[in-house]
């Protein structure tokens, strides 16, 4: 593994009695592609939620970058460079794709309110670079997704919407990206189409290190570095495709043995 | 120009706004009680004959000329407020409209925008216009400078109740609201400083030595009501007040707000400070309402509980949903319905909360985006898709 860039030791998220990530330990390093799976219910997405700030952790500690980000608020750890989507699709249907996308890209709009409200001029000039900044991105991942830039999100059909909820969350230019399941209702070709543009997507940002959440072993297979399997909140093996899905205890827990 | 804005005649816009004129003049000039009635009912059916797609196309002809919509929409005002110069009472409703429309604003940038919704809307008036009354009473201060305070003052007032609101979510958010709607009235009821239930007066407006309340002497010896000195400014502070929220709609901020109202948790994960959009639109919202209040105050004259309760709250709530939640040229008519309906029509005078509650479940039931919905933002014409 190259350098670490997240580095989680012993996250442990408690609802009641319940432990929903126990003595959770897991690195990332700088460009690599992880895989998390697991069978439903054994703390993938808590995991993610805790990384982001919206569960707070009982236990444990979350390095990024070199820097302690236990405890950080969303906005915080959104700042630090820790993008995501989720598993159920929320794009802000009523909004243009385009504001969709600039939701992802706040930290970079001016939020002063001479500048948004007096200044027309200058806002327009901004205005313009960010339709430019966008359709590039967007047409990266589909041609035909620029002109459809100021139609609401709720016109596009499923693949699209999650191309533009990737988009979306690389906008802002993370240094880590966490996609909670995004071939969740997705017919075998749309995700496969889609895994293709998130791999080119990576092939443009070398830096970009990737979370995937995902249930489909092929999937799995052919774009992770590396595996996570998790059980019961706890990581019971990690290491490459071949070696996690020969292993015994990932057998019982997710692929099903006799 | 792409198709779309080609195809959208502004004739059509513009001969729209002729008929809403044209309308609005019939009926505040219209004296007899079947004569009003009539037009109520002209009205009704004209819109209902109408139908959906005519609708849309005006409302698109309107999208597509803005400058000069705007244009058409201030001369046709001026000449519908310039023919009634000698009449006080069409001049009153016209400024109570427009003031009443600013504070609709204000609540379309809370509710409509942000999501926080605010039951205590005529709370807020009222504290513009007790501050009015307070502050006209001693000789000294600036009558421009007391407008300014009064916004202030609800826009502080306004952010006790924010941190309540913000450790609050829907429901419970509303009733924090309605309680504060309560309370404020039960408190002037009892407050000696502030007139006990019969309120304060509250002296006229006077800036730079003109008198607000004296009728307009013209040259060629004529007089105008003294009411077209208060339709103007409340005119001035309605454009300015449309202007500040069109351009918060089109911009960064208007977009932080609706990602604030959609969905909190993808918001706060992209970055947003979720609280501190909430108090922005909150106090603004309530500024907005603060200086028509104590604008309102002047031109009445007097300030009483009785005039801010809970019921003049829902009155502005309704104008909000009936206009189009997040549409701020639906709110003028809305309020014009809410507020000169049942002053022209006596016979509902007693019904007019029965039948506003009425109109608001019927248009959440067949229309529940109000009669103008708000449409999606594109920030420049040109980039409208065809």
């Amino acid at each position: 593994m190259t350098a670490v860039l997240l580095d989680c030791r012993q996250l442990t998220v408690r609802f009641g009695g319940l432990a929903a990530l126990n003595k959770l330990s897991i690195q990332v390093g700088s460009g690599e592609i992880l895989g998390l799976i697991g069978p439903n219910g054994s703390g993938k997405t808590t995991f993610f939620n805790a990384l982001t700030g919206l569960y707070r952790l009982d236990e444990g500690r979350v390095v990024f970058a070199g820097r302690d980000i236990t405890g950080f608020r969303p906005q915080a750890v959104h700042a630090c460079g820790i993008a995501r989507t989720f598993q159920r699709s929320r794009l802000c249907l009523t909004l243009s794709v385009f504001d969709n996308l600039m939701i992802g890209n706040h930290r970079r709009l001016s939020l002063g309110f001479a500048f948004n409200l007096l200044r027309r001029k200058r806002f327009a000039a901004q205005l313009g670079q960010e339709v430019e900044r966008a359709s590039t991105l967007l047409s990266g991942f589909h041609r035909d997704l620029p002109a459809r830039l100021f139609e609401p999100a709720a016109a596009l059909g499923m693949i699209d919407r999650r191309r533009v909820e990737v988009c979306r969350a690389l906008i802002g230019e993370p240094k880590l990206l966490l996609l909670d399941e995004p071939s969740a209702g997705m017919t075998h070709d749309e995700t496969h189409e889609l895994m293709d543009d998130i791999l080119a997507a990576r092939a443009r940002l070398p830096g970009l290190s990737i979370v995937l959440i995902e249930h489909e072993m092929g999937v799995i297979e052919r774009i992770t570095d590396r595996c996570a399997v998790l059980n019961f909140g706890e990581k019971i093996c990690e290491g490459a495709y071949e070696e996690v899905v020969a292993d015994r205890r990932v057998q019982e827990a997710y692929l099903g043995v006799e | 120009m792409n198709a779309a804005s080609q195809s959208a005649s502004p004739w059509l816009g513009m001969l729209a706004l002729l008929f809403v004129a044209m309308f609005a003049f019939a009926f505040l000039r219209a004296e007899q009680q079947w004569q009003v009635a009539a037009l109520a009912a002209v009205g009704t059916i004209g819109l209902l004959l109408m139908g959906r797609s005519n609708m849309r196309r005006i409302e698109s002809s309107w999208a597509a000329h803005q400058s000069s919509m705007q244009w058409t929409a201030i001369v046709l005002s001026a000449i519908v407020i310039f023919l009634f110069r000698e009449d006080h009472f069409a001049l009153l409703m016209i400024a109570t409209v427009m003031l009443f429309s600013v504070a609709c604003l204000g609540l379309n940038v809370q509710f409509g925008y942000a999501g926080v919704v605010n039951f205590a809307g005529a709370a807020f008036l009222g504290i513009g216009g007790y501050t009015a009354a307070m502050l006209t009473a001693r000789p000294g201060i600036p009558h421009g400078f007391v407008i300014l305070v009064a916004g202030l003052l609800a826009g502080l007032i306004g952010s006790l109740l924010i941190l309540p609101l913000l450790r609050t979510r829907g429901h419970y958010a509303a009733l924090i609201t309605i309680a504060f709607a309560i309370l404020f009235r039960t408190f002037l009821e009892v407050s000696d400083t502030f007139g006990g239930p019969q309120g304060l007066k509250v002296s006229g407006l006077r800036i730079f030595g003109w008198s607000f309340n004296d009728n307009i002497e013209t040259p060629w010896g004529g007089e105008y009501s003294f009411y077209l000195n208060y339709v103007i400014l409340s005119f001035l502070l309605l454009g300015v007040a449309v202007m500040l929220v069109r351009r918060l709609e089109y911009s960064w901020l208007g977009l932080s707000l609706d990602a604030v109202r959609i969905d909190e948790t993808a918001a706060s994960v992209f970055g947003f400070d979720v609280a501190r959009w909430k108090i922005v639109a909150f106090t603004l919202g309530n500024a907005l309402a603060g200086v028509a209040g104590a604008v309102y105050a002047m031109m009445t004259g007097f300030v009483a509980p009785a005039n801010f309760t809970l019921a003049e709250s829902l009155i502005l709530v309704s104008i909000v949903i009936l206009g189009g939640v997040g549409n701020p040229i639906g709110i003028l008519p809305a309020a014009a319905l809410v507020l000169i309906l049942p002053e022209k029509l006596q016979a509902i005078q007693e019904y007019r909360y029965l039948l506003f509650s009425l109109f608001v479940i019927l248009v959440l039931l067949f229309r529940p985006e109000g009669l103008l919905p708000r449409r999606m933002r594109v920030y420049a014409p040109r980039w409208r898709s065809p």
